[in-house]
């Protein structure tokens, strides 16, 4: 089972090591994970994505609510959850066309067009692991030069 | 701000040092007494024993200094305060933090620390310890400025002793200690993300009393978090109100009393043949502030099987972690349980007839009893052990080592008033009992304090009969002396084909002689009569006692249920 967890934490020195120690001490995986600063400066919300069966993603939350830097911990609902991430792709230009045909598939994942040189050429992309992975997939035969992923941001949607 | 509020903000500020405020802010705390050692860089906080009241309690290792803290902190349920220079110092109380973590055990250890402007430089005596300390603390603290030292205390003590105690660390950068600051000591702090249970959940709890109550072979699981919450009372109201029987952890051990016909002691690895026995045949536990370690249940698998589990601990992580609970009931035991007592009481359920199980658990408790083969010398484990059980007043305090002495005490020590009795269950910590003792007995001078111990672990803390002596505080160290790391050697006899290597100690030292050139009383008891009479002199007598008794090397713990098998699996004597 793939989990978002969003975990508010005291904005402090150091959580982040024990957020990640406890990962690797209880044996969780971290498949991706986000940190930035809240509206509320004392606060920061991480962002950290799992993998496990129930019976260990349920112990993962409890281990992170049991640390005493956390405020909370929320094993978001995926169908319930607004979730993205951003990547920057750079990509090979071997070709006349490749340019216009990158830019064809970046614009049908919404993606923004960076950078265009002889040789290369970089893509933004705002989109779920699952899409970004699928437009990855595309542009591969064009032949990737780097990828940053930043790792899922996430926020519950209101329900009403 | 009122102009009021403000006149009492100043009236309780003053200006001192941090290292003063340090001291301060513990004895506000209640500390009447510190174990350590001092260092370059903790030397401003120790100048400050010259003056306050804090008792400074020598030890001759920081590791040592740490179990005096945790032992007074299990007897007396107040964190023992253990302090340490930086460096070196820091990283030798390591072992006694993760101690007194795996354990649940409330304390505070203070290292010195380079100064802020030294940190990460790799410094003379630099080490991380907030880093390295990081997965054995229940929290560390690391005061930048001298004024945030009093909230550091304050907080510490407070997470220290407060839910599932444990250790906090307090690693103060000698410039901190140095430097003067505008002190205000807190009474009241926010800890946002600390939220320890306190409330019952009567809902909980009446829907344990009736999975008890529909229960055909329910049985009661007592966990060191029993004896952590003193719920002693009300663990033997409820027994004795829906007759259940009573098996315990090895940490649980002596949280219900041991000679009490409902009680089977100890379960687990060693655990006694009928606790095991009874525990298999269950269909229901009462589960009582344990973690089900692997020590205790076997395979989590198997133990599992056939059995409803109602959890009933302070740390709602534990429910569900190693085996799957059909109830829990998070909070403080004793708190829940009193309210099972309550509505037992309010339903006047009160069962006397026997059932069949209970027959049953009698039948087995009394065969096994009479029918374990034990070593057939005069000096067995069992014999030496009831032996120091008949002559020790029965609110005694013991702590163990680890090894075989502490599984044969498990075995055949029956613990009488219940939580009096300590070991290092959960790490396993080699020297832990003897430094414990002194601190528990530094707790309770009132009472004896014996630390049961083997030759192997005695051997890695035997100088703190230096602390002992020179401080008067005089425990009884009562070693079985097998001249082996003796659990070492079983496991290669059993497991290793008699390979045996690196476990033979020889008699090597002399147990006696080094304890008198400590100033210690050192007694030597080859037969029964010298083990009475040694006993009675060590109780007689004012100043720290060794008493050495030579053992059979070849002597095996038993029964013995081998790792990653479960509990049925029982190795028995032939």
């Amino acid at each position: 089972m793939w989990a978002i967890l969003s975990i508010l934490v005291e904005n402090k020195p150091g959580i982040l090591f024990k957020v990640t120690h406890l990962f690797r001490s209880r044996n969780f995986n971290i498949d991706s994970i986000s940190v930035g600063i809240t509206e509320n400066p004392d606060y920061s919300r991480m962002t950290i994505t799992t993998y496990g069966d129930k019976k260990q993603v349920d112990q993962i939350v409890k281990q992170l609510d049991k640390m005493i830097d956390t405020i909370d911990v929320k094993h978001l609902d995926e169908h319930k959850t607004l979730y993205r991430e951003l990547s920057l792709f750079k990509i090979k230009l071997s070709n006349a066309n490749d340019s216009m045909e990158i830019n064809k598939i970046a614009n049908a994942y919404g993606g923004q067009v960076h950078n265009v040189k002889k040789t290369s050429i970089m893509i933004e992309l705002t989109a779920t692991p699952d899409q970004t992975n699928a437009f990855e997939e595309l542009v591969k035969p064009f032949g990737i030069i780097d990828v940053a992923r930043t790792g899922v941001a996430a926020l519950q949607r209101s329900e009403s | 701000m009122t102009k009021i509020m403000e006149k009492n903000l100043m009236n309780k500020m003053e200006t001192m040092i941090g290292a003063k405020a340090l001291m301060t802010a513990m004895e506000k705390e209640g500390v009447k007494q510190v174990f350590g050692l001092p260092g370059g860089a903790n030397l401003p906080m120790y100048d400050e024993f010259a003056r306050c009241d804090i008792r400074h309690i020598l030890a001759r290792h920081e590791q040592s200094a740490s179990h005096m803290a945790d032992g007074f902190g299990r007897v007396s349920r107040k964190p023992g305060v253990c302090f340490a220079t930086s460096g070196p110092g820091a990283t030798n109380i390591l072992t006694g933090i993760a101690t007194a973590q795996a354990d649940s055990s409330p304390m505070i250890a203070v290292t010195g620390q380079v100064p802020v402007a030294m940190i990460g430089k790799d410094a003379f005596q630099e080490s991380d310890i907030i880093g390295m300390s990081n997965p054995v603390v229940k929290y560390a603290f690391q005061p930048r400025t001298a004024s945030e030292v009093p909230m550091a205390v304050r907080k510490g003590f407070y997470i220290a002793e407060t839910g599932r105690p444990g250790p906090v660390l307090i690693d103060v950068p000698k410039d901190v200690q140095q430097n003067e600051a505008e002190m205000v000591f807190p009474d009241e702090f926010q800890i946002p993300g600390y939220h320890p249970w306190t409330d019952p959940d009567i809902v909980a709890v009446e829907k344990a009393i009736q999975m008890l109550l529909h229960a055909e072979k329910p049985v009661i699981l007592a966990g060191g978090g029993a004896i952590i919450s003193s719920a002693f009372a009300e663990l033997q109201s409820i027994a004795e109100t829906l007759m259940l029987p009573v098996v315990t952890t090895f940490k649980g051990k002596g949280a219900f009393p041991e000679n009490h016909p409902l009680s089977l002691g100890p379960i687990g690895m060693h655990g006694h043949a009928e606790a095991n026995k009874i525990m298999t045949e269950a269909d229901c536990v009462l589960a009582i502030g344990t973690r089900f370690s692997d020590r205790s249940v076997g395979t989590f698998e198997e133990f599992e099987k056939r059995l409803k589990i109602i959890h009933m601990d302070v740390d709602p992580a534990e429910i569900g972690k190693n085996q799957t609970a059909q109830l829990a009931v998070v909070g403080d035991v004793r708190v829940n349980l009193r309210i099972m007592v309550k509505l037992l009481l309010q339903k006047a359920i009160k069962k006397t007839d026997e059932s069949p199980w209970i027959k049953h658990v009698k039948e087995t408790r009394s065969y096994w009893k009479e029918n374990l083969k034990l070593h057939p010398g005069e000096m067995g484990a069992a014999k030496i052990l009831r032996k120091l059980r008949e002559l020790l007043p029965k609110e005694s305090i013991i702590t163990t080592e680890v090894g075989q002495h502490q599984m044969w005490a498990s075995l055949f020590y029956d613990v009488i008033q219940p939580g009096t009795f300590f070991s290092s269950t959960g790490l396993g910590t080699m020297g832990w009992g003897f430094p414990a003792a002194i601190g528990a007995k530094v707790a309770r001078p009132d009472v004896p304090v014996v630390d049961i111990a083997g030759d192997g672990s005695f051997a890695m803390t035997e100088n703190s009969l230096a602390t002992a002596v020179l401080e008067d505080i005089p425990v009884i160290v009562f070693v079985l002396n097998n001249s082996s790391l003796g659990m070492v050697a079983q496991w290669q006899r059993t497991f290793y084909d008699r390979r045996m290597i690196g476990v033979d100690q020889k008699s090597c030292p002399d147990y006696v002689k080094l304890a008198e050139s400590y100033g210690a009383q050192g007694l030597r008891a080859q037969s029964m009569d010298e083990l009475d009479k040694a006993i009675k002199t060590a109780l007689s007598s004012d100043v720290a006692t060794v008493i050495d008794i030579p053992i059979d090397p070849e002597e095996d713990v038993l029964p013995f249920v081998a790792p990653g098998t479960p509990l049925s699996d029982m190795i028995l004597p032939s």
